[in-house]
């Protein structure tokens, strides 16, 4: 095929287990490989996106740097999809939000069980953390979400041949779960 | 005498004087999405995801009696996109995090974001504060997954006690326990009252039975909540 359709994947504020769950296509890889390539990846290890088709994000965003892919990703991306629970509603991560951030920071660094050399990390390279953890589409326009904890192989396949094949995605009763 | 009759979606529904266009539709097998309706107990109207246009105008099927030659609508698109931002609203308003919650693929908010095919939350998130009270050495109260539909309240009323109050407005709305200290294990609810089981999300939850089914073998798992009989929408 001449143009592959160009995808980019990232990982913010996730488990990586959507990207697992997405490597649990399988075989069904070789055929997805016929029609798509991959950009900025943490399946290439591209760094920055070109100008690409599709544009997946697990995780919600908790940190500046969190917020500058995200962007990145927007203004690179035509279509981009809030991929998982984390990234739809902040997930696990935001369970965080109901603590003040130093008191989770001193509970990690400090005063926690079996901390040795207690001290936050404060090395100018690290990002920082937000106040709180994000949902996606409150930063940057979503244009599609594929929930669960992770979604399964099946949804990703459903998506996005729905979207290759010029169809309006839509996902049937069994492939929706929120967790 | 003729039968009285009201037309839902174009099929025809029996009823007896008294009854609620809910109650009506319920005993003909027609599913109105709603959650803080339960059959056992004085209707409400306040989640007001039962909505139908009744005549022209939007109702709640709950409270609204049914009365001969109604057309109404109901699983129409525009009143299933309402109830989807409804259920929005009440995902962000708490703090609904499926994959950490024992009620998960058992619970009726879900179910019926499940049934309105609901991928995403639309709004921005409250995060609002809320405790949790694991003072009771049986049950767990969950304030941040509470949707104020008080089925708790009317319960405890069935019960013959009185463990269960919604208190404040608006944003400052609020659960409270009745109890000198505000705790469950203070009240007198005991994990055989009706009140310990009414809850449609995971917030009164019994505590050691929540992976009995595990994840994925759960009722709504693969079986949308329109499809379930009355008794299993309702977690029975």
């Amino acid at each position: 095929m001449a143009n592959k359709i160009r995808v980019a994947t990232t990982s913010l504020a996730g488990c990586f287990g959507c990207h697992m769950s997405f490597l649990d296509l399988d075989e069904r890889l070789v055929p997805l490989a016929d029609l798509v390539e991959f950009n900025r990846s943490p399946i290439t290890d591209i760094k920055h996106c070109a100008p690409c088709d599709i544009g997946l994000i697990e995780g919600g965003v908790c940190n500046a740097e969190n917020v500058h892919v995200l962007r990145e990703f927007r203004n690179n991306c035509k279509i981009l999809v809030a991929v998982g629970a984390c990234s739809i509603n902040g997930g696990l991560p935001a369970m965080r939000n109901s603590v003040p951030l130093e008191e989770c920071l001193r509970e990690a660094y400090l005063d926690g069980i079996g901390v040795e050399n207690p001290m936050i990390p404060n090395d100018p390279e690290l990002p920082l953390l937000l106040n709180k953890v994000h949902p996606i589409h409150e930063v940057v326009k979503i244009d599609y979400s594929l929930p669960g904890c992770p979604p399964s192989a099946d949804v990703f396949w459903k998506f996005l041949t729905d979207l290759i094949a010029g169809k309006e995605p839509g996902l049937d009763y069994d492939l929706v779960h929120y967790d | 005498m003729t039968e009285k009759h009201i037309t839902i979606d174009g099929q025809t529904v029996p009823f007896t004087e008294g009854q609620t266009i809910m109650e009506a539709a319920t005993a003909a097998g027609v599913y109105i999405p709603h959650l803080c309706h339960h059959p056992d107990f004085t209707p409400q109207g306040s989640c007001k995801l039962c909505t139908v246009n009744v005549n022209g105008r939007n109702l709640a099927s709950c409270t609204f009696p049914a009365v001969d030659g109604q057309q109404i609508c109901n699983n129409t698109e525009q009143l299933n996109a309402d109830r989807k931002r409804l259920t929005q609203m009440l995902f962000v308003e708490g703090n609904h995090f499926c994959p950490s919650c024992e009620k998960s693929g058992n619970c009726q908010l879900q179910a019926v974001g499940y049934h309105l095919n609901m991928l995403d939350n639309h709004y921005p998130h409250f995060f609002a504060l809320r405790k949790v009270d694991s003072s009771h050495p049986q049950l767990l109260l969950d304030h941040n997954r509470c949707i104020f539909c008080a089925l708790c309240v009317r319960a405890s009323h069935a019960d013959g006690k009185d463990v269960f109050g919604i208190a404040g407005r608006g944003m400052n709305k609020h659960l409270v326990v009745n109890s000198s200290t505000g705790k469950l294990a203070d009240s007198d609810i005991s994990v055989s009252d009706k009140a310990a089981h009414i809850c449609p999300t995971g917030a009164i939850l019994v505590k050691g039975t929540a992976f009995k089914i595990p994840i994925g073998q759960r009722k709504f798992d693969h079986h949308d909540i329109d499809e379930a009989g009355l008794g299993e929408q309702h977690g029975e």
